[in-house]
């Protein structure tokens, strides 16, 4: 490893009108390591995964990816730095009007790195490597179950070979075992790519697998941050009370507001 | 007080929307013309627009055609200038039938589909998606949607005035029995190039205004399917009212002596 983070954030503050979601944020992810963001909803975690990626721009603060910053680029430039991302969404985001290989090798084919013959190839391997056969690289994503769904949109964000790769609430919605499926490949896949990974979640069972430093992210700020390992014996009253899934506690003052 | 309030809310609020979509006319405008280029995406969008929209304006301008030719010798037979029924058909329909109702027609088909797929795409985060695959959603879907509306509009208005003039010539010789070859001659004659021309103008300005709508209110749809259903109406509802004032503009700007 390296001691320039893959992407470190400073002092990041994000507002929609007069709600403020984040709050002066710093986090760092080292190269090759999983980070897993966990919070309440509507605490900005999803916001911090935009803001890097580009789709918000943000109030103030620095994100920074490989020692670049990447505030107030270019569209060019973006999209340069944009290539070392990519994103597992919470609804899978799969694209409605093309069959399951080409979304899945959307990326490389857009990108003209391989021709659509060679992209349907690419689909079947990165299928396989998420445990779909190849008869469903003909299906359209309406035909698919939600936990497919997840895992088509697992390969499509494996497909480009990414630096990075952002899991947004990637077992929200799915039943325990496929959860634990989804959590599985994640793990199997980012290390095989040897990939930076970071996630947002609040399924402590899918941190405690794929992460290894969980953030928790409230009102704004890391208010705690440690080895996946550890957050069970950390004192802090707010991971605590949100690990455990207690209604009484510091939080509950901020849930009723 | 609150009375200008009010009246200064939505004069800020209008001003804010017509700078929005002005600097989203000059974005997509100028994608359209930097590569990279989707000529799949194009095509789809040229057959969606111009192939699958024929039924719907074949039948709407043959019937407009038919009535006006009923209607024009219900009232020239009082001056007994039936005659002039072929030039009142062949006029009307170059100049303002064919393009108007083309345009109002493929406004409620394709104006309202591209509104309501574009809305899906974004509450759905495809457009997310497109962007974390360093695709930019204004080269992958507003360009192709704005290349196919310009280029497809005058294409059925063209094979609309025919259908609509065919329309007349049914009627006028086989309900009001006049001597076809007499008709067609005098629809031949009436026939003046600056009319279709000035038509196929229209049609292009119709094409133009009718992606412009369906994009601009699809892409910034937000709050689910009410967000969308929304967005399609306000794509259709101010897609219409722009042709009617631009064929004002356009007649104004072609005719006026």
């Amino acid at each position: 490893m390296t001691d320039t983070p893959k992407i470190k954030i400073r002092d990041l503050h994000k507002a929609f009108g007069s709600k403020v979601v984040l709050d002066g944020l710093d986090l760092d992810v080292m190269p090759g390591e999983s980070v897993v963001i966990i919070g309440g909803s509507g605490t900005g975690k999803s916001v911090t995964l935009k803001c890097t990626l580009g789709l918000l721009e943000l109030d103030s603060g620095n994100i920074e990816v490989d020692g670049e910053s990447v505030v107030g680029l270019s569209a060019r430039d973006r999209e340069r730095v944009n290539h070392k991302f990519s994103m597992l969404f919470q609804s899978a985001a799969l694209f409605d009007s093309l069959p399951v290989w080409e979304n899945v090798a959307f990326g490389p084919i857009a990108d003209k790195t391989i021709t659509r013959k060679q992209g349907k190839e690419l689909a079947i391997e990165k299928l396989a490597q998420v445990g779909m056969p190849p008869e469903v690289s003909d299906l359209f994503p309406s035909e698919l179950s939600g936990g497919m769904q997840k895992r088509v949109g697992l390969a499509r964000a494996i497909a480009g070979d990414p630096e990075i790769i952002f899991f947004d609430e990637p077992t929200t919605g799915l039943d325990p075992i496929m959860a634990d499926v989804i959590n599985d490949l994640i793990v199997k896949v980012t290390k095989e790519l040897g990939a930076t990974a970071l996630s947002i979640t609040h399924d402590m069972a899918s941190a405690r697998k794929i992460a290894d430093r969980i953030a928790m992210l409230y009102q704004g700020k890391i208010i705690w941050q440690g080895p996946a390992a550890t957050i069970d014996d950390c004192d802090n009253d707010y991971v605590q009370q949100f690990i455990n899934g207690r209604a009484d506690g510091p939080i509950e003052m901020a849930v009723r507001k | 007080m609150n009375f200008l309030q009010h009246i200064g809310h939505y004069v800020l609020k209008f001003f804010k929307s017509v700078g929005a979509l002005v600097l989203f006319t000059f974005t997509a405008l100028s994608h359209c013309l930097r590569p990279p280029f989707y000529p799949r995406q194009i095509l789809r969008q040229m057959i969606e627009i111009g192939y699958f929209s024929l039924p719907v304006v074949g039948l709407t301008t043959v019937f407009a055609g038919m009535v006006l030719a009923l209607q024009s010798y219900t009232g020239f037979s009082r001056f007994s200038a039936e005659g002039a029924i072929a030039n009142v058909v062949i006029i009307s329909i170059t100049r303002e039938l064919g393009p108007v109702l083309a345009g109002l027609m493929v406004t409620g088909r394709i104006g309202a589909s591209m509104a309501a797929e574009l809305g899906t795409m974004r509450v759905t985060e495809q457009v997310d998606a497109l962007t974390t695959l360093s695709t930019n959603p204004f080269k992958y879907l507003i360009a192709p949607r704005l290349i196919a509306g310009v280029l497809m509009l005058p294409f059925l208005v063209f094979i609309g005035d025919i259908i609509g003039v065919f329309g007349g010539y049914l009627v006028a010789v086989y309900q009001l029995g006049f001597n076809a070859s007499n008709y067609i001659q005098s629809s031949w004659e009436a026939m003046v190039a600056m009319d279709v021309i000035s038509g196929l103008v229209k049609a292009t300005v119709f094409g133009f205004i009718i992606s412009l709508m369906g994009c601009y209110h699809g892409y910034t749809s937000k709050g689910g399917a009410q967000g969308v259903g929304k967005a399609t109406t306000d794509s259709v509802v101010s897609a219409s009212i722009l042709i009617l004032c631009f064929n004002f503009i356009l007649t104004v700007l072609f005719f006026e002596k």
